[in-house]
């Protein structure tokens, strides 16, 4: 029998990791669509308005999906997590509501002008239709990590006289360093899901000889920007979030890297498995000095281990976070080498006859969902035992009253109703697919 | 300060009402307006590119509810936590229905599709109705102010109340036949022919089944919370909002008969906001009465976030409401006019 409080966590892992696969697309898309309708609108030539076309429909089913499971998000910090949104309601119902206010209404009022209301508006309207939804979704995701982030860093707050944490500063709420970081990191993955998406899809058109101008459309976007923004995950986000958790979150760094032992000129793992009986990595594959290099930009600094905190405040699942960290930095590295090779073969002409590439492009679509859920997972679990690092522990924020039996019950009913959701968005994104950028 | 966002969040939420309830009404009364698959289609399409955007307000209603009163929104969400599930997944099957009807177009799968979608809105409906309900009764929030409620218990009032009870059954139907009423007179606005006719029959039945509900909705609310009849007596100029909500009913029956389709829908707007209005104006101060002991009552004072937070928060608020008002009136207008059936517009 699990403790509720563990059904609560589960409960808000599963809808949200499920929630996110829908999200990332959505944001890639815009910007990725956006690019299109102006391709278009340069050139004037209806071969992009096709292309852009063709993306709408899947963007439409996607981000229907999105809405619909993203819904019980805002719900979930208050039926679950009572204790928390009383205690920070006050800062970060803010960062929320702003969210429904600008984001939502946006998105949904320029959405349907953009996917319904494109003869009546004409090549310039529509352009700004599609920038609106851009702007929208990409504002959401921006309030959204500005709340995550401050769970991770907290800043602008004042604590009442009965404990409540009060906002102390509006700006100070929406500039936190870390959220800027974090949002730069973010949506270049979504960037990188949209871009994989594109090219891969492109990629199964020419290698199938179908839609060949459009496929080639797709695979030079997909793979163009897809580089820009795997380079740009790397370096410098992924590289500033890594110093952040140092500065800030040391206990997490040492754990995502599986580094037990406080030393100078620590080596960073590539394989190996954390084991917590013994205190280390078993098996391990080590570049030595390398994380004290990234971390402090010397080879010989001193970079903390486990061993320099108290147990208690250890990540409660140390496994999982080190191997979600590594599957994140392996995939980016994996993401890099073949948009790397791709694009130079774009260069000599020759990508859109090397099945070999085309292959690993169209084979690789489900990778980056797989690396922006484990990059999500290494910020949450590293997170832990914290709800408001350093402020609130996770379990001082779950609903007092709800019992296990009834998270249980709705955990159960929401793994049943995404599962249908899935079946129904497969079969149609496939027709989509399967008719392909042509006109009805 | 927190009476100011006692009132934005009261409209807030009768503009959620309002107007997510025609989309929601339209669902109820889909079985009985629309006979065959093309005027079902119609009911569908008179809806089709607004019920999203009216499902918004719900979202920033519950953000703004969340950070003006966190308190508020952390204890009645974790106590309603399972008709809160419910009607999310409710919302879940709505929504599908709603889009992918005009994707899977088997003749088996359309029954299917709107069989959900009207299920789904009623039930919907109902619980709406019960939740308005549990909150006017009251709920028993214990000494650090958070409840637990079942579904049902044994229906009757009292301290171990459920979700539903006879009262909340009673305000849930009332909020039904609204609704229902509300969504005919939008449906009667928005197509022509038998669809129009039937539905524009069907709303004059439905406005004296409202009426007799109002009557017993309120005489039964005056005798279970007390606090409503003494708002009133201590301040009289309350009388305004059912003054209001009468208002609306009255002009309702007078446009009806003149089949005035787009006046009497307005009325039924102000009929609706006028009650809701009454409701929150008999409760203040208080947004969730306890059934416990009156002392652990949550008031707007005890509910509210930091003064500071409240202050700011009015600032971007009135931006983005002058926003939206801008989009909304824009995608209205866009989609202005009747639905018919041989228009062009893909998708619904």
């Amino acid at each position: 029998m699990l403790e509720s409080l563990t059904v609560h966590r589960l409960h808000f892992a599963y809808t949200i990791t499920y929630h996110y696969l829908f999200p990332q697309l959505t944001m890639g898309l815009a910007l990725l669509i956006v690019i299109l309708k102006t391709l278009a609108l340069r050139t004037g030539d209806e071969h992009y308005d096709q292309a852009a076309r063709f993306w709408a429909h899947i963007f439409g089913i996607n981000f229907a999906m999105g809405v619909v499971t993203g819904i019980p998000m805002e719900f979930q910090f208050g039926t679950n997590w009572a204790q928390f949104s009383r205690a920070a309601g006050g800062v970060i119902g803010q960062t929320l509501a702003m969210e429904g206010v600008f984001s939502f209404f946006l998105e949904s009022s320029f959405l349907g002008l953009f996917l319904f209301g494109e003869k009546r508006l004409g090549p310039r309207a529509h352009w700004w239709s599609a920038v609106l939804v851009f702007v929208g979704s990409w504002l959401s995701g921006y309030l959204i990590v500005a709340t995550d982030a401050w769970m991770q860093y907290p800043v602008a707050y004042r604590l009442s006289t009965h404990g409540e944490i009060q906002l102390a500063s509006f700006w100070g709420l929406l500039l936190n360093p870390w959220a800027i970081w974090q949002y730069a990191h973010n949506m270049s993955g979504a960037v990188i899901t949209g871009s994989f998406v594109m090219a891969s899809i492109g990629a199964f058109y020419l290698l199938t000889k179908q839609f060949q101008d459009h496929a080639k459309t797709f695979v030079r976007v997909g793979v163009i920007v897809g580089l820009a923004a795997s380079l740009f995950q790397l370096f410098p986000t992924g590289d500033a979030q890594g110093r952040m958790l140092a500065e800030h979150q040391p206990v997490t760094l040492a754990a995502m890297e599986g580094l037990f032992a406080t030393q100078q000129g620590a080596p960073i793992a590539i394989i190996g498995q954390p084991d917590l009986q013994n205190k280390r990595l078993d098996n391990p594959l080590q570049v030595p000095h390398v994380l004290s290099f990234l971390t402090y930009r010397r080879w010989m600094s001193e970079v903390k281990g486990l061993d320099a905190f108290p147990q208690q405040d250890w990540p409660d699942n140390i496994p999982l976070l080190y191997y979600s960290y590594h599957v994140m930095v392996g995939l980016g590295t994996i993401f890099i080498a073949i948009l790397l090779l791709a694009a130079w073969k774009l260069r000599s002409g020759t990508l859109y006859a090397s099945r070999g590439v085309l292959w690993a492009l169209m084979l690789s679509l489900p990778f980056p969902y797989i690396a922006n859920t484990a990059g999500w997972m290494t910020a949450e679990f590293g997170r832990q035992p914290w709800l408001i690092y350093g402020l609130m522990r996770t379990a001082q924020g779950v609903s007092p009253q709800v019992s296990s039996g009834n998270v249980w019950f709705t955990l159960i009913g929401f793994m049943g109703l995404y599962t249908v959701l899935s079946i129904l968005f497969l079969f149609l994104v496939y027709r989509v697919i399967e008719h392909g950028p042509r006109e009805p | 300060m927190p009476t100011i966002w006692f009132c934005l969040i009261a409209v807030m939420i009768a503009a959620y009402v309002v107007l997510d309830g025609f989309d929601l009404g339209a669902g109820v009364i889909h079985f009985w307006v629309a006979k065959d698959d093309a005027e079902r289609q119609l009911v569908i399409r008179s809806i089709g590119p607004v019920w999203d955007g009216n499902e918004v307000w719900l979202i920033a209603a519950g953000g703004t509810l969340y950070f003006a009163f966190p308190a508020l929104y952390a204890s009645s969400f974790s106590g309603f936590y399972l008709p809160l599930m419910i009607v999310l997944w409710l919302l879940i099957l709505r929504g599908i229905a709603v889009e992918f009807r005009g994707h899977l177009t088997a003749a088996v799968w359309l029954k299917f599709w709107d069989v959900v979608f009207a299920g789904s809105s009623l039930l919907l409906a109902v619980f709406y109705g019960a939740a308005l309900g549990n909150v006017v009764r009251g709920v028993p929030l214990n000494e650090q102010g958070y409840f637990f409620e079942a579904l049902w218990t044994n229906f009757r009032l009292g301290q171990n109340t459920g979700i539903l009870d006879w009262y909340t059954i009673i305000v849930g139907v009332a909020a039904l036949a609204t609704l229902a009423l509300h969504g005919a007179l939008w449906v009667g606005l928005k197509t022509d022919g038998p669809v129009q006719a039937r539905s524009r029959s069907l709303a004059r039945r439905l406005w004296w089944i409202t009426l007799a509900l109002t009557i017993l909705v309120t005489v039964v609310t005056f005798s279970i919370q007390p606090e409503v009849p003494a708002n009133l007596t201590t301040h009289p100029w309350g009388y305004v909002f059912p003054a209001i909500a009468l208002f609306g009913l009255a002009s309702m029956w007078w446009f009806m008969r003149c089949q005035n389709d787009f006046k009497s829908f307005f009325a039924s707007c102000i009929y609706i906001t006028g009650m809701l209005t009454s409701v929150v104006f008999g409760l203040y101060p208080l947004v969730l009465p306890a059934s416990t002991n009156p002392a652990y009552s949550l008031t707007i004072q005890n509910a509210k976030a930091g003064e500071y937070g409240l202050r700011i928060g009015l600032v971007w608020w009135i931006i983005g409401m002058a926003l939206v008002m801008g989009y909304t009136i824009h995608v209205y207008r866009s989609f202005a006019g009747k639905v018919s059936a041989d228009a062009g517009e893909k998708g619904y």
